[in-house]
């Protein structure tokens, strides 16, 4: 099912996506935001939570906020719904300051661990949120029950959320995060507590947002889900920006070697230097050499009559790159600056 | 926006156990002063209507307490306040649809004890005189000072622990109901710069003596339209001050 709302089903995409760009405007600016907590028993020292975080964020893209926990990741998501403070710095959202209350018209937002008034039904916590968006009844009862299908609540629909388990809540906050068709849609954690059906939903809800022009930055621990999901990542580390870019360009950033998958079977052997540093399941080697040795190691494997059934680049992973950055913060490796890509 | 918060400010309150053992015990209010005015001779509409209006007030304070200091605490300790704060709602907005809330539920709350008293007055004297209009507006009252002691909950229900907020909120409450003896206390005052310090603090501090007409409504009395006038203006200047006073902390307060 394609991810639209009642009232603009049918609609040809492309019209819609135009109207609702604005040219040559990114649709996340963050402007030097930093964030200082308070610390100490007089309250005299400082923390900074977050150290004057600048990049955009383009119209259209699904954009990954990686960091470790205690990063800075929610406290930016604050920053940008006005539930704190900044202590310098803005950030605007198509234009519009966070400062601004009509920028919140704009955008939809899953908080981390979300809670919700549990004496209400999912069909009264997503009427009520309608309500805030100027909504007749009519359009809204249809809004509501469309994403409740969407998000797969129809048959809870009417159930309290106090009897609602950890990964159903997570549902009903994506609906009511994308209720009112949100143009930018700031999702922290979204795939949290939800079961790999919930998850795989999730991300296919991210790809038809992504497919109907929306904006979406979602923070996350599961890089498999960035790597997959994210037209760029920026990972975050001690509240710093410490790097940016698509998650392709990151992982193609160096080649560490060369994997060779082969099959010898009986009486052929694999040679004793190669056997040594290959890993065997059955009949099957993973051979993994530097690139410098590639054809030498083919020659000798087409010596004992090996069928090559793969020969693959070894880049790191997202993983890598992540887990480089946190434990080498200085180091960082920047794929691309923001600015560079403006 | 402020109305839809203050929709479903009412629909927990309604919905919340509490509540129903509130009213509970206002019945139970009731059945003791049908019970006390049998047992009097010739004072039971003065009995009951003292009693019952007395439950009335105390119900009524308790919830706008105990409810009030939490109304906005709640929602930042359970963090329900984050989605509803993302979506195109002014801070202010939301104080005051949570204000309004409490105020419709005790509105309702103190009609249905209202109703309740009526009964057990209409029981023992079997029927309602023109005197009887005075109850209307005694409840009236109770309900303005319930309004203002729900502004004042809310307004201390934007600090961090409703334990403090709660003690500030009956401290004011008390103080309140003997503010007038500041006054006095000002006329014999040896010096001017207390005179002074003693009158400031009278105006300050919330009167809630003048919200007190259960003795006149027992009586039978009269109230003047020019109090009732006077009772209600106060009541919405004061309100809207300590709203003001709110909405201005609370929209500088960093939520955790």
């Amino acid at each position: 099912m394609r991810l639209c709302t009642p009232s603009d089903s049918g609609v040809d995409l492309a019209r819609v996506n135009l109207k609702n760009t604005i040219m040559g405007q990114p649709a996340i600016e963050f402007l030097s935001l930093t964030k200082d907590y308070p610390r100490g028993q007089w309250k005299r020292g400082v923390v900074r939570s977050l150290d004057s975080l600048t990049f955009e964020v383009e119209e259209g893209e699904v954009f990954g906020f990686l960091g470790p926990n205690g990063a800075g990741k929610t406290t930016t998501l604050k920053c940008v719904m006005g539930l704190i403070f900044p202590t310098a710095g803005t950030a605007r959202v198509r234009g519009r300051s966070i400062d601004d209350v009509q920028m919140h018209r704009e955008i939809g937002y899953l908080p981390e661990q979300p809670y919700f008034y549990d004496y209400l039904t999912a069909r009264e916590l997503l009427d009520y949120f309608a309500r805030f968006f100027g909504y007749g009844v009519a359009e809204r009862q249809e809004r509501v029950a469309y994403f409740l299908e969407r998000v797969r609540l129809t048959p809870f629909a009417d159930v309290q959320l106090r009897k609602f388990s950890k990964g159903m809540l997570q549902r009903a906050g994506i609906a009511q995060a994308i209720l009112h068709d949100p143009q930018v849609v700031f999702l922290d954690e979204p795939m949290s507590g939800l079961d790999p059906i919930g998850r795989r939903e999730v991300r296919d809800i991210i790809l038809e947002l992504k497919e109907k022009g929306r904006t979406v930055f979602f923070s996350t621990h599961v890089l498999t889900d960035a790597e997959m999901l994210c037209d760029r990542v920026a990972v975050l580390v001690g509240g710093k920006l410490q790097g940016i870019g698509s998650p392709a360009e990151i992982v193609s950033i160096e080649v560490q070697g060369m994997e060779i998958l082969c099959e010898v079977g009986p009486p052929r052997q694999l040679p004793a230097g190669l056997a040594e540093r290959a890993t065997r399941s059955g009949n099957r080697y993973r051979i993994q050499v530097p690139e410098a040795q590639l054809y030498d190691t083919l020659a000798q494997l087409r010596g004992c009559e090996a069928r090559i059934l793969s020969v693959a680049p070894l880049r790191p992973t997202l993983e890598d790159y992540f887990m480089r950055l946190v434990e080498h913060p200085n180091q960082a490796a920047v794929a691309e600056s923001a600015g560079e890509r403006a | 926006m402020a109305g839809t918060v203050a929709i479903n400010t009412f629909r927990e309150a309604v919905r919340d156990r509490v509540l129903y053992n509130l009213v509970l015990f206002a019945l139970a209010m009731m059945a003791a002063a049908v019970l006390v005015g049998q047992v009097t001779i010739g004072i039971e509409r003065q009995v009951i209507l003292n009693l019952g209006l007395t439950a009335i007030s105390l119900i009524g304070t308790a919830m706008a307490v105990f409810i009030g200091v939490r109304l906005v605490y709640k929602e930042i300790e359970k963090r329900t306040l984050y989605t509803l704060l993302a979506k195109p709602v002014r801070r202010w907005e939301f104080l005051v649809g949570k204000f309004a809330g409490l105020v419709l539920t005790l509105a309702v709350n103190t009609a249905l004890m209202t109703l309740g008293l009526a009964a057990a007055l209409f029981y023992v004297t079997r029927g309602f005189g023109r005197a009887d209009v005075s109850i209307a507006v005694a409840v009236y009252f109770i309900l303005l000072g319930l309004a203002l002691i729900t502004a004042l909950a809310l307004f201390f229900s934007c600090f961090p622990t409703p334990i403090l907020s709660t003690l500030l909120t009956l401290g004011l409450f008390v103080a309140g109901q003997f503010s007038s003896a500041l006054r006095e206390y000002g006329k014999l005052a040896h010096t001017r710069a207390l005179a002074v310090i003693l009158g400031a603090i009278y105006y300050l501090l919330p009167n809630f003596h003048n919200f007190n007409a259960i003795t006149a409504a027992a009586h039978g009395d009269v109230i003047p339209g020019a109090l009732i006038l006077h009772n209600t203006l106060y009541a919405v200047l004061y309100i809207a001050v300590v709203l003001l006073g709110a909405s201005a902390i609370f929209a500088n307060v960093n939520l955790k």
